[in-house]
């Protein structure tokens, strides 16, 4: 067997995937992670996880990712950082392209993950980095006695804001609505903060500044006046959408764009499996990405038993 | 090759002066992204041994460095040859995107 050949190949390295890898390597599988960055995903950005069970006083969330990563690695499973480029899901033995060259392997569990949505004005793109910005608890200190925007009106919008009002000068809350859609824990924790001021029925149409972002405008959704708001930093928090791009023209999506998987963690072609925030289920969490990885390893081994191709 | 924790003191030595070219890191320890991009660097430390030395520059404990290179996010990773600073990659997405900067600059 080649060393670029293993039964089970993971594109990712999130919590849906470790658990695959751990599952699967625990089950005697050849097992491969092929993670672009880091262990993770998402979860690795975040400073403190209180809501993954057995960790009573929370956990760092990129210690957590380590612990997942050397968890598999105890039973065997190995990582390669590398970025898949391209994917051949039909053929057998199925190929991965990656910047570290090719991957085949005889099943494949797609665990990439979703990312923060962008807000689609221009120059968006351009200023990524030179202020505006997607994760408060990552690059929030950079504006540390700054003003900033918070865009968005949901519960990681409204959490953005109230971490941002403790370490910035300024903080405007756009929401294109006249209320959020924040549950109540969050919104109560916005109450009192001096230094918040809320823009409510406005969108934001243009990003000013020449090498960094020195501003906004807001449109108002119901009389169409434009207000520009000058600002250090951009904080766009409206949502998440999935990693879809390398096989989006393979698979079926649901009208979210998410990879339609039911609970067995099967997609529509025999062999692949995809698991955590990538697929379309009701709750993204880290605990139900665990989940998702735990069962797709037994209908990953189902599968290649199928097969006859099983080590 | 270990990453090499860089100072105002020992920058000139260790980075303006060094022979072959030095990948520099700038990044806090409150950074989330800085983490994340750590593995890939460890990697990279590795593979480029004895065609590419790796530096470290703690943002917060050397503000003049950041300052006198521009850096106005993290992390920013600026590549030095004989002297000459690279314009920043900011917060790259994946060890792939590092690599293929450094190649675009000659660095294989």
């Amino acid at each position: 067997m080649q060393d670029n050949h293993v039964d089970v190949a993971i594109v990712g390295g999130g919590p849906g995937g470790y658990t695959a890898a751990l599952y699967c390597a625990r089950a005697g599988l050849e097992t491969l992670v092929l993670e672009k960055l880091s262990a993770g995903g998402q979860m690795a950005t975040t400073s403190q996880v209180e809501n993954y069970p057995g960790f009573d006083e929370g956990i760092d969330g990129f210690e957590l990712a380590e612990k997942m990563q050397r968890g598999a690695q105890r039973f065997g499973a190995r990582t390669l950082l590398a970025e898949v480029t391209g994917l051949d899901l039909k053929s057998s033995p199925k190929v991965l392209e990656t910047s570290a060259g090719r991957v085949t392997a005889f099943a494949v569990i797609l665990a990439t993950g979703a990312s923060p949505r962008a807000l689609g004005v221009q120059r968006e793109d351009f200023f990524r980095g030179r202020g505006v910005a997607y994760c408060a608890t990552c690059d929030g200190m950079m504006y540390r006695g700054k003003t900033v925007v918070v865009v968005g009106g949901g519960n990681s919008a409204a959490e953005d804001a109230r971490y941002l009002t403790r370490i910035c000068r300024k903080v405007y809350l756009v929401h294109r609505r006249d209320t959020l859609r924040a549950s109540k824990s969050y919104l109560n924790a916005l109450e009192g903060a001096d230094n918040l001021e809320f823009v409510w029925n406005a969108t934001v149409t243009a990003l000013q500044g020449e090498k960094r972002l020195s501003g906004v405008t807001v449109r108002d959704t119901v009389t169409g006046e434009l207000r520009d708001i000058a600002c250090d930093g951009l904080f766009v928090a409206i949502g998440r959408e999935p990693n879809t791009a390398l096989f989006r023209d393979m698979l079926p999506l649901d009208g979210q764009g998410y990879l339609i998987a039911d609970e067995t963690t099967k997609t529509a072609l025999p062999g692949v499996f995809a698991v955590g925030d990538v697929r379309q289920k009701p709750l993204r969490q880290i605990v139900t990405a665990a989940a998702d990885g735990a069962t797709a390893s037994k209908f990953v081994e189902e599968y290649l038993q199928e097969q006859g191709e099983s080590v | 090759m270990a990453i090499q924790t860089l100072t105002k003191e020992n920058f000139t030595k260790e980075v303006r002066q060094a022979s072959g070219p030095v990948l520099v890191d700038f990044w806090a320890p409150w950074c989330g992204y800085c983490r994340r991009l750590s593995p890939a660097l460890d990697a990279l430390a590795q593979e480029f041994e004895g065609k590419l030395d790796l530096g470290k520059v703690d943002v917060d404990e050397q503000p003049e460095l950041s300052d006198e290179f521009e850096i106005m996010t993290l992390p920013s990773l600026v590549l030095f040859q004989n002297g000459q600073a690279s314009e920043p990659l900011v917060n790259p997405a994946s060890k792939g995107e590092i690599e293929s900067w450094l190649e675009q600059q000659g660095v294989r």
